[in-house]
């Protein structure tokens, strides 16, 4: 559900690595319940804004809040607001699925109590009763994504990012993927998502296309398709990200 | 001429409990630039294993140009290049010394092949002096690439060469493969981005070890007779979940700024759909008929398995 809450907020967001501006000056926001996409190419800056915005790196210069806290100084606060998952690492492959739920439910910092309630709860929600004792790691990728991002926000963060979390999984795994998303959205979750299929863009309420450390373009599907004269959102991102002057 | 034969391969791993290829056969003409299409862990990088001699399957049999993969394994490692899904070169050395040592293993010198890298090498020479280890992503699949390629192999095998890249990229990295197929190289390439399926010669479908498919994607569309719609309304979300209660569908998925919905092909399943729309409260539906595309027919061959 759409509301006027400012859940991301970022303002002339800046950050350099020696003479080599990564993120260059990015200002928007985010509401609450939405669905955006951050968009963008390699090396375009969008890991870097991430990592920020997760609290996790420093800006050089700027100012942005997530879920309420500033990121230069309560960035630990951050973390515990958020939910964080990516395709390349988000779960312990050699932990039971039980285990990871327990793990990440202690980072997050519920009471054991609610480990047991709300990691049963997710269990028999995914279906999984027969595979809880398993190794994550013997699991299909299809199945891990989705313990995997039930895991992230589990805590009922006010946000979850999502980096490039369908990369490689088959086409029902992907959509079945952005049910989950709106289904979370629904409960009041907002979704900061990346991803490199075009067609999820158009899933996003609102979409960003980092080119060059900047946001060069910010608006919803619809609008972007029509401000660039083109029918499809890879035909906006192609237009965009060919502008790019510098290389990864 | 058939470049890569494969027949009744099969592959299990941990003491035969988890199959990654269950009896696979299909063959690869010679300049060919296949595809084999499928998601992790469908049993892709297994299949490019046992070609360029890292892995012995459990039965079946297979050549590359002309080898056997187990009985004649060293000529095979002479004449295939292949570029495995996780980077896997020196990253503790530079570009130069990469490609380097990989023309000198094969006996040869970048220079003598150098042709055959140049259009790619000049992209990541200015940075040469650099280790491989502090590459971006884009550039550690070049020199990957330019690594796999100096020995000027018969074959080339790449796996996964644009998981994780963007759509600009990944235009360029197929551009660079059609110039290396008109050079007469075959090459096999996995991918799990079903509209790279439109860049290939032909490719092989492959969903849990099994192959689903192989043909032309012209040939793998046509056998496709789903009565499929394009559907849309203001409320996307709540489309698809009505579209899925709706009693003559047979399945409903997203597809970018539509729903692609199956219906049966009773008379009325058509007519009845935008009444129960509008009661459903919906406004601006539009409802059209399409051809289905090769996510559409990939679903359905998993449904089907």
């Amino acid at each position: 559900m759409l509301s006027q809450e400012t859940v991301i907020k970022t303002h002339n967001l800046t950050k350099t690595f020696g003479d080599f501006i990564a993120v260059n000056a990015i200002t928007f926001e985010v509401k609450a319940g939405e669905i955006f996409g951050f968009l963008g190419a390699n090396g375009a800056g969008k890991t870097t804004a991430m990592r920020i915005l997760c609290g996790l790196l420093s800006p050089t210069s700027g100012e942005a809040s997530v879920a309420g806290y500033d990121v230069y100084k309560e960035n630990e606060s951050i973390k515990k607001h958020i939910g964080y998952m990516s395709q390349k690492f988000s779960l312990f492959e050699n932990l039971t699925v039980k285990e990871n739920i327990e793990f990440f439910g202690g980072i997050y910092g519920l009471s054991r109590k609610e480990i047991k309630e709300k990691g049963n709860d997710l269990i028999h929600r995914l279906g999984m009763e027969k595979e809880a004792e398993k190794l994550v790691g013997s699991l299909p990728l299809g199945w891990k994504q989705k313990i995997s991002f039930s895991t992230a926000i589990l805590h009922q963060p006010k946000i979850v990012f999502l980096d490039e979390p369908t990369g490689g999984v088959d086409p029902i795994t992907r959509r079945q993927f952005w049910d989950m998303i709106y289904e979370a959205t629904d409960s009041g979750i907002t979704v900061f998502v990346t991803t490199h299929y075009m067609d999820e863009a158009e899933y996003c309420n609102r979409v960003s296309i980092m080119v060059d450390g900047t946001i060069s373009a910010l608006d919803t599907p619809n609008n972007l398709k029509h401000q660039f004269e083109t029918d499809s959102m890879e035909g906006v991102f192609l237009k965009l990200a060919r502008q790019a002057k510098r290389g990864e | 001429m058939a470049e890569v034969i494969i027949q009744n391969i099969t592959k299990t791993y941990e003491k035969g409990t988890v199959k990654a290829l269950d009896n696979v056969s299909f063959s690869v003409k010679s300049g060919e630039l296949f595809g084999l299409i499928g998601a992790d862990g469908a049993g892709k990088s297994t299949l490019f294993r046992i070609l360029t001699t890292l892995l012995i399957a459990d039965s079946g049999t297979a050549t590359v140009a002309g080898f056997d993969v187990v009985k004649e394994f060293n000529e095979i490692r002479k004449i295939v290049g292949y570029m495995p899904g996780k980077f896997s070169l020196y990253q503790d050395l530079s570009i130069e010394e990469n490609l380097n040592f990989f023309a000198t293993v094969f006996g040869t010198t970048v220079e003598e092949n150098y042709e055959l890298i140049r259009e790619i090498y000049v992209q990541i020479e200015p940075f040469k002096k650099r280790l491989a280890g502090q590459l971006s992503g884009g550039m550690k699949q070049k020199l990957a690439l330019c690594c796999a390629l100096i020995h000027e192999p018969k074959v080339l095998f790449l796996d996964e060469p644009t998981t994780g890249v963007d759509p600009v990229s990944r235009k360029e990295f197929w551009e660079m493969l059609e110039r290396l197929k008109e050079r007469g190289i075959t090459i096999i390439v996995s991918t799990p981005y079903m509209d790279e399926a439109k860049l290939c010669d032909r490719i092989a479908l492959i969903q849990n070890s099994k192959i689903l498919d192989i043909d032309t994607l012209e040939g793998i569309l046509s056998k496709n007779k789903q009565n499929l719609f394009a559907v849309s309304s203001d409320k996307m979300y709540q489309l698809l979940k009505d579209l899925r209660a709706y009693p003559d569908t047979i399945s409903c998925f997203a597809f970018g700024q539509k729903h692609h919905l199956q219906l049966k092909t009773n008379e009325n399943s058509l007519n009845n759909l935008m009444p129960y729309l509008e009661q459903k409260g919906h406004s601006n539906i539009a409802i059209k008929a399409v051809s289905p595309d090769i996510e559409d027919t990939f679903i359905k061959l998993m449904q089907d398995a």
